[in-house]
């Protein structure tokens, strides 16, 4: 079975493609399956070896392959001073298109590259393109969630230059990426005022995780029935270090601010 | 559904640990598992067998220690029990704290032979 998206078959494990190129058939070299190599060899039974029961005491951290990449992630990041942040939110917050506004915005001052992660299609990677920003696909199949070895993967295909920002769009889902460090310098999660108020309790270890939270879709604030007040304390109480900016990537009220912050994160 | 990756990053330790001891199989694993790790045991359960099937671990006995959470504040230094990441201090409802207990997600030991 497919260790990242527990599919049966080889056929819907993650893909990692640039806009344009094709889909070929599921190359894994860049997908870590358990193998079970133990299992073909014969076993020589002539030594007549007791069969004892042993304990051996391992205290292994069981995300430690996640961790061990997103150090190795992160490092390469940090000696190239590559600002790298994760985008998490559940489907339709608007993460896609907070990036196409920032972009937009700052591309001419800033470097940006992009990786996007969904469960199918190139679709958002097609609309980062459009902007001429240098963007990879991965599409997980059936994970519901980015790990560091994808991260690992894509950022080889990126070749990203030093002193930029690189925005890695996590799958749509506000449980499973809060687990997976990714080797970010920081993370931030996306909630939108069509949400409920009580998001982050709901969904805590993900408000836990985060560095920075930004409230979108402000625009639609006399249309909803949303305390923002009520909000922030919620996350706050989840996480008392979170930094909050409020905006509308349709209109562009608050992205100042947010850029103010990303421009002054990025050592130059 | 992340469980399946966790429980296919226990299957991936397993492995490793069973071919570095030159052992033939696991008859027992435990784990130690956190209230505020984000795995839910029910999921996890769930899973369970077809993660670790054609494993090494697909005959082993699966025991699960629940370390229960504890935290500490950081404006008074009263320790308390935690259930939720959000739980804020009984003593003087401060919500800067830091987890002592309950964030472990890990294989303690296997049982071989």
């Amino acid at each position: 079975m497919c260790g990242t998206c527990g599919c049966g078959s080889d056929t819907n494990g993650p893909t990692i493609l640039k806009p344009g190129e094709e889909k070929h058939a599921h190359s894994h070299s860049e997908h870590h399956h358990h193998h079970h190599n133990g299992h073909s060899h014969s076993h020589e039974h002539d030594n007549h070896h007791e069969h004892q029961h042993k304990v051996l005491e391992i205290e292994k951290d069981i995300l430690q392959n996640n961790q061990v990449l997103a150090a190795r992630n992160r490092g390469y990041f940090e000696a190239k001073n590559i600002f790298t942040l994760n985008l998490v939110s559940s489907p339709g917050s608007g993460k896609t298109s907070i990036l196409e506004r920032t972009l937009s915005d700052l591309k001419e001052e800033i470097p940006f590259y992009v990786i996007e992660g969904d469960q199918q299609t190139l679709n958002d990677a097609d609309r980062i393109d459009a902007l001429n920003i240098p963007v990879v696909q991965i599409n997980t199949g059936k994970g519901c969630h980015l790990e560091s070895d994808m991260v690992y993967n894509a950022v080889k295909k990126l070749e990203i230059e030093n002193d930029s920002i690189l925005m890695i769009e996590n799958v749509g889902n506000l449980v499973c990426p809060s687990m997976f460090d990714l080797g970010e310098g920081k993370r931030v999660v996306i909630i939108s005022t069509t949400e409920g108020e009580d998001k982050p309790i709901k969904y805590p270890d993900m408000f836990h995780s985060s560095d920075i939270c930004i409230i979108n879709k402000i625009d639609l604030l006399p249309y909803v029935n949303i305390d923002i007040e009520k909000l922030k304390d919620y996350a706050l109480k989840v996480n008392p270090n979170l930094h909050f900016f409020e905006v509308s990537a349709t209109n562009g009220d608050g992205m100042s601010d947010w850029y103010k912050w990303l421009k002054s994160n990025l050592k130059q | 559904m992340h469980e399946l990756s966790i429980a296919l990053g226990i299957v991936k330790i397993a492995e490793d640990e069973v071919s570095k001891a030159k052992v033939n199989k696991v008859t027992k694993i435990e784990l130690e598992i956190g209230v505020l790790s984000g795995v839910e045991i029910d999921s996890l359960n769930f899973i369970w067998k077809s993660a670790v099937k054609e494993s090494v671990l697909e005959l082993a006995e699966k025991e699960v220690s629940i370390i229960e959470g504890k935290g500490k504040c950081a404006d008074c230094d009263t320790e308390f029990d935690m259930e939720n990441i959000y739980d804020c201090c009984p003593n003087c409802g401060s919500n800067f704290k830091g987890i002592l207990k309950g964030k472990e997600l890990r294989v303690k030991a296997l049982e071989v032979i």
